[in-house]
This record gives C-alpha cells, structure tokens and sequence, in this order.
C-alpha cells in the first residue's frame, strides 16, 4: 500500500488500530508476563515447543476461519481428525494391527505420502458432504456437524475397534518430531499453511467471495456469487485441514488414537474468535487467527511453566475468550460512533 | 356515522421531527376522536411512517405536542404507547409464529391459576370471546403460522382490543390482503367503529380509504397537505389525489434536456407469472406481465408497496423463480434461474433495500464495488489484478463523483447518496446492457438524488437500457422517457414521459380500471 494512500485514509483512530492489532498486543504482554515470572520461558527451546504444541489446532484453526469467515460454523473437526488419523494409521500400515514395531523397514504398508493424501482427501470429502447437507439441506452447519462431531467419532471406533493405531516408519514420524534446523517440521507446515491460506483470503477473488458471502450472504447472491458453491468449498476447506493435521499429530505420537481431538473443536473456534474473527462472518484475518492461536498456546505452556493446574488453565482460558470478543465489541462501538 | 359529539381522543399539534440535518416531519396536526376512521395518506416519504414510529413511541418528535384522552402522551416506548392504550399494527406482523392464537393474544399477561402457573383453560375461554370481536372462528390453540396473513392480522387487532386499546394504528393493513379479505378487514373496522375504538387507516389505496373513513388527513413532503371531511357521502377520489400531489413539479426533480431516441427492443417480457412463495406470503405474485424495454431509454415503472414492482425487477433477474412467460434479451430467449445467469448475460440490478440486499457493510469500498465483477478484476489464477481494479475505481469516482476518503474506507461510513453511487459503479464495471434500478434514490438526500437521476440519464446516453422502479413519482415523471404503472401484479398503464402527469399516474397506480373480477363469497354462492 502505498504512502499516499495511507495518508488518503486519514480516519485511523486509536481504537481501529487497537482492533486490528490487540490480540498481538496482548501476547507480546503475555509473553513479556511470562518472561519476568520465569526467564526460561523464552528460551528458543521452549518457544519452539510452543509452536509445536500449537501446530495442530492452529491448522485446523486456519480452515475454520474461512467456515467461521462466511458465519458458519464447525463443530466436527476433533472427530474428524480422529477418523483422518485412523485412515492415515490404516493406510500406512496396510492394516489396523496395532503392533509397536518401531523400524520396520520393509512395510507392508503404503508409505507416509499415502497416508498424507488419504487423510486430507477424507478430511475434504468429509468436509464436502457436510457442506452438501448445509446448502441442499438447509440444515444449519451448527446441527449438521454437532451431528458429525457423533458419527466421525463413532466411525474412528468402529474402524480401530476402540483402540489406537500405533507405530508408523521413521520417515512418517518425522513430520511429527522431525526437526529443520532448530525448527519443529509442524511448526513449518503450520507457517507455510497459513501463508498460503492469508494469500488466498487476502489476495485472490475467491477470497474476496467468501468475505463477501459471510458479509451479506443475499447481496452476494444478488451480486453473481454461487453462494452455495463458496459455502460448501469452506467446509471442504476445513475438512482438508482437519486430515492435514491428523497426519501430524499421528506422526507425532506414533499412534492414531481413537480418542484423539476430543474437545479440539472449542480450542480451534477459541483460536479463531480470539483473533477477532466475527462469528456472524465477513470479519477476519488469518494473521488474526496464527495470533490466536499463538495466544491460547503461550497461556497454557506459561501457566504450564508456572505450575498453574490444567484445571485452573482451562478457567483462565474460557475467561479470555469472553473478554477477548468483549473487547472486540467495545472497540466496535466506539468505531461505529 | 361518528356523531360530531364524541370528544377528541388524540390531538397531535405542530409536530416536527428533524434527522441528522433533514426535516422529515415538519409542523403537523391532525386529531381523532373515539368511534372515528381518520385515514392518513400521503405519497412515499411523506411523512406517514415517521408519524406512525412517533405515535408509537419508536421515537420522539423533535418538537410539538402530543395530547391523548386529554392528557400529555410521550410514550417512551412502543410498550408505554400500548400501556396508555395505542397499538399499531404494522405490515410486518409481530405475531410469534410457533406460539398459539391464544399465547400470541395474551403474551406477558397469561392468566394464571392459585399456583401461579398458567390456566390454560381460562385463556382459551378469554381468547375464544375476543376473537369472535373480530370475527375469527378459529380455535384458539392454534398455531399462529398455520394461519394466513388476513387471520393473523385479525389476531393482532384481537390483542389490540383484549389490551383495551382505544386507538388501533394500522399501517398499510389491507396490501397483503385478497379482495374478499380485504372487505372483510373493513366490516370489521366499522364494526369497531360502532364499539367507540378509534382507528388510524394508513394506506395506499384509496378506493379502500374512500369507502371506511369518515375523514382523512393528508401528508405531503413532511408537512400537511391538508384534512378532507365526509360531507354527508364518502370523500371522492379526484379531492384525494389532489391533496396528495398538490403542487407543480418541483424544481429538484426538473427533468433533464431531451436524450437521443430509444433504438431497439433490448429486453422484453411477455406473459410473465410467479407462484407465491409459502415462505414469502407477504411477496406480490406476478399475473401475467408484458414489457418492453429498449437500449438507450429509461423506462419507469411506477407502482405503489405491493403493486409487484420489486418482484418483477427479481424475476428478470433470476433471484424469484418464473412460473410460466418468456423474457427476451436480444432476440434470444433466456431464462436466468439465477442472478448469476442474469448478471453473466449482462443485467445488472440495484436492489430495493440497500443495506440488506446491496452493501457489505463490514467491508472497504474496494470489495463492494468489485464483488459483481472479480472475474474482470483477476487473472487466469484467480488472483486479484489489483491495480486494475482500484484504477477502474477511481474512474468511476471521478464520473460519478463519488465522495470517500479511500478503496479501503468501510462502506458505511458513506452517505446513503454515495453508497449508491458506488452499487451503481459496482453494475457500470461490468458494462451491462440492461440497468434495473429498485427506487434509486430511497434514503438519499435530496442533493443526491438529483446526482442520481442525472447519472441514470448518461447511462441511457450510453446506450444502456435502464429500467427504473420508483414510488416517488416526481422522480419517475422526471426521469422516465417511458412510464408503466403496476397495481397488484399486472401492467395497468403505459405512456410516454412527457405526457405523463402525477394526477394520470396515480389513478393507474391507486384504482382498478376495470370491475374487479373476484368471484362472489363462495358459500353464500353455493348455498340454494
């Protein structure tokens, strides 16, 4: 953008910049909290951990902020990466025996690649017919996956018979410990995700017609948008991120569980709304979600860091999501006067 | 009918209400008294609506006094207003559809039993009594939703007297209505009439107005045009038209220098009817309309709320579905089952409701000018050619002369005036050949509006073929080459601009030409 333009603007006012830049504001304090409670917390070791920790929700926190983007919803995506992950596990083991053999080199599995695309192409499928059952259905995504987040988990049991799937080769495990230079592999996937996903929102015309259905779904019907085909590819989307982050994570573990991703769906959205996204939809920025999830990982690993209980985390967590939309409302006010 | 005897119940006096700069109700009285129909009828943005949210305590007047029943009335709120015994009715009902007749009737004040938990059969009893005050033979526990609009507006004027209103507001109540409906809605205002209720009729037809009111109070351009009597028959329609459109042709309308000639037929509509929709009830349904439009003309359509105006703009445009008739565009016959067919075959249309239907409120002015056009404005990637987009933006800054800070500015921070101008500059990128435009200039200032209907004359210039929907009439007769009028869904007149005049308009767009063709109450009919 070019300086003119910046001066051409000339209604920044403090609240407008404090909405655009709060919740980052907030971690850098946070961390800077931290950091004088506990100096080792900013140790490369531990930041990068951080990073670790966060790459799994904060995948599939970038597909939801294009679902949460159009005012949609996904409640499905902690049973969906269980499914994904047991997929995965299937595929890379050519089976669902759960033996431990740690290097085995000559598999009889199908490799980690297959894997890969097994669990994102499930994930999307997934993904796809729930977005059908939105827009044909008219059912409301909130219904539509509170009815996936039952059927994915009950689908991951019946394939691993309740238990997990462990033990996958060296060159699968590495997407999951590996490192690149001090670097943890997922924190790289989670980079270059959200650098592509901030240049499709921000630079492409699909990006402009999911802002635009979430912003005024008729106006964008009236305006020549397929709305529907736009709300189904945002499901597919999340989906697609969901598998994604299931290879990771078995990756990481050695083992795709079927309990795995309970819960995830409340970490993603928290992530999500953090960042400033508007649950009624056309708000939103994928740097805002990377913040948020930023956000939700430097509070447990420095409440971790500090002794705080996993309970007591939980309270503090739930706290700042409700004064973080609170905020977010107040700024607004004062921008609309 | 109402001895002269009966006292004043509501006096309005000198009521003035000003908004951000722009007087939209300047210095009006009228009086009602108990046992009286006061029709209140005006053009669009008369004043009536606003009247109508200041007796109901939506808002207060900026000036004047109010008196009900011989005391100081300042509502606070559309509760207090029902509280000191005015309800309004308004078009949009505010019946809770999944509740009963009876829960609706008695909302926030269900009898209750010694327990204090609710005695149903006490509420059905009271509901069955009221509703048969309006004639309803329903039974009580019905859902609201199972019943049609005419019963359910009847169940709104049976809340409105089991609260012992002595004032019932009805805005526009007979425009949903069918003609046997409607008849019925008025044997029952007369009936209410006889039980001393008070009733302001505010409506569009003025036959309906002509038949019940025992006197009518006129609004034009904020102000009062005047109050006509019952001078022993019912008022005559060419007094109330007359009040109505009353003065010469404002300047701020003056019609723009003559245009070049229209060429040929661009688009054309022949036969064209849409079913109603169960879940748009209240929506006009087309019967049967024919329509040409030629390139470089702009042909207005003046028609009333509910003439199916904005509903023939929607089946054009592919966004309501066609039930039978043919649309034409250059010879070759389409059929858009979607605004994106009609917009990719090159019809553009800004739509009636600017905020719901046409801005994206939350985004920059940028993205709302290009959202009908992000394949003109992107490569063979999909990226946004981004340049070229804020380039084309500029452009139509400056020819339309679009006041904004800049591409990034929140859309709603512009006026009305240029929230329009940039929804027009949104269909202008894509170069179309037929603009449909549903009431341009609604919630414009004055200033603006001129600035609008001379961008629609250059548009014409062009060679685009401009449909222009408006109830304003000043605007259409200033704008408009050629006039159709739409009254309940069919064409009921067509000539050119310059031989139009308010008064011809309004005949076509107000009364039925021919003796209706209703059939008579079937079962009085059918009986032997």
């Amino acid at each position: 953008m070019s300086v003119s333009e910046q001066n051409e603007r000339g209604g920044i006012n403090f609240a407008r910049l404090l909405m655009s830049f709060g919740p980052l504001l907030f971690l850098v304090a946070l961390i800077v909290v931290f950091t004088v409670l506990k100096p080792s917390f900013i140790d490369p070791i531990n930041l990068f951990n951080i990073t670790r920790q966060i790459s799994i929700t904060g995948l599939i926190a970038l597909g939801m902020t294009f679902v949460i983007l159009t005012a949609g919803i996904d409640l499905s995506v902690g049973s969906l990466l269980a499914f994904c992950g047991m997929v995965a596990a299937v595929v890379a083991k050519g089976g669902t025996a759960n033996t431990l053999s740690l290097s085995t080199t000559g598999t009889q599995g199908y490799g980690w690649f297959a894997a890969l695309l097994a669990a994102v192409l499930v994930g999307a499928a997934a993904g796809g017919v729930q977005g059908l059952a939105i827009t044909r259905l008219k059912v409301p995504p909130f219904v539509v996956t509170l009815g996936g987040l039952t059927v994915f988990r009950g689908l991951t049991l019946t394939i691993s018979n309740g238990g997990p799937i462990s033990g996958f080769d060296a060159s699968m495990r590495w997407f999951g410990t590996g490192l690149i230079g001090p670097v943890p592999v997922p924190a790289i996937i989670f980079a270059i995700a959200a650098i592509l996903c901030h240049i499709v929102l921000r630079y492409t015309r699909y990006g402009r017609a999911v802002y635009a259905v979430g912003g005024n779904a008729e106006a964008a019907r009236l305006s020549g948008l397929r709305v529907d085909r736009i709300l189904v590819s945002v499901y597919v989307i999340v989906g697609f991120f969901a598998g994604l982050a299931a290879f990771v994570l078995s990756a990481r573990l050695n083992s795709s569980e079927a309990v795995a991703g309970i819960g995830y769906e409340l970490t993603v959205i928290s992530a999500v709304v953090i960042g400033g996204t508007s649950l009624f939809g056309g708000i939103g920025s994928v740097g805002g979600t990377v913040v948020g999830a930023a956000l939700i990982g430097v509070l447990q690993n420095g409440l971790q860091f500090n002794n705080v209980s996993s309970y007591t985390q939980s309270i503090v967590i739930g706290l700042i999501l409700i004064l973080a939309v609170a905020f977010d409302r107040l700024l607004k006010s004062r921008v609309r006067r | 009918m109402a001895e002269a005897a009966s006292p004043v119940l509501l006096a309005v006096e000198g009521v003035t209400k000003h908004f951000a700069g722009v007087t939209a109700l300047s210095d009006v009285s009228l009086d009602i008294r108990a046992g009286e129909i006061l029709g209140l009828l005006g053009e669009n943005g008369a004043g009536k609506s606003t009247l109508l949210k200041i007796l109901s305590g939506v808002m207060p007047p900026s000036s004047g006094r109010i008196s009900f029943d011989g005391a100081d009335y300042a509502p606070s709120s559309p509760q207090d207003a029902k509280r000191a015994g005015i309800v309004t009715i308004y078009q949009e009902l505010s019946l809770i559809p999944t509740l009963t007749v009876a829960e609706n009737i008695f909302i926030g004040r269900a009898p209750v039993g010694p327990l204090g938990l609710i005695s149903w059969k006490r509420m059905e009893a009271a509901s069955r009594d009221i509703i048969a005050r309006v004639g309803l033979s329903i039974d009580p526990m019905t859902p609201v939703s199972a019943l049609s609009v005419a019963e359910q507006q009847l169940v709104e004027i049976a809340r409105a007297l089991s609260l012992k209103s002595r004032l019932i507001i009805m805005d526009e109540p007979t425009s949903a209505l069918t003609e046997t409906e409607v008849q019925r809605l008025l044997s029952i205002m007369d009936r209410l009439r006889q039980d001393k209720v008070a009733i302001m009729f505010v409506t569009h037809r003025l036959e309906e107005a002509s038949a019940i009111c025992d006197r009518m109070t006129v609004l034009r351009d904020g102000r009062l045009a005047g109050h006509l009597d019952r001078e022993g028959g019912p008022i005559q329609l060419p007094r109330i038209i007359e009040k109505m459109v009353g003065r010469a042709a404002s300047e701020l309308y003056a019609r723009p220098a003559q245009r070049a000639v229209a060429g040929d037929v661009v688009l054309s509509v022949r036969g064209l009817r849409t079913v109603r929709d169960p879940e748009a009830p209240h929506a006009i349904v087309l019967d049967g309309v024919d329509i040409d439009l030629k390139a470089g003309e702009i042909l207005g359509v003046a028609g009333l709320v509910g003439s199916g105006r904005t509903e023939l703009a929607r089946a054009i445009f592919g966004a309501d579905r066609i039930a039978a008739g043919t649309v034409t565009l250059n010879g070759k016959q389409i059929a858009p089952a979607s605004p994106a067919d009609a917009i990719a075959l090159g019809i553009g249309l800004v739509p009636e409701d600017r905020k719901h239907q046409a801005i994206f409120a939350a985004l920059g002015i940028l993205p709302n000018f290009s959202v009908a056009s992000l394949g003109r404005f992107s490569n063979g990637f999909g990226f946004m050619a981004e340049r070229r987009e804020r380039d084309a933006l500029s452009g139509f800054r400056k020819m339309l002369s679009i006041r904004m800070a800049s591409a990034e500015q929140a859309i709603e921070g512009l006026s009305g005036g240029n929230q329009q101008k940039v929804i027009l500059a949104r269909w202008l990128a894509r170069d179309p050949k037929v603009l449909i435009v549903d009431e341009p200039t609604r919630g414009v200032d004055v200033g603006a509006k001129a600035e609008v209907h001379q961008i629609l004359v250059q548009l014409a210039a062009r060679g685009i073929a401009v449909m222009m929907i408006s109830s304003e009439l000043p605007e259409v007769l200033a704008v408009s080459d050629r006039i159709v009028t739409m009254r309940r869904g069919r064409i009921t007149g067509e000539m050119p601009g310059v031989e139009a005049n308010e008064e011809r308009l309004m005949e076509l767009m107000a009364l039925d030409r021919k003796p209706r063709d209703e059939r008579m109450p079937q079962d009085e009919g059918r009986a032997r």
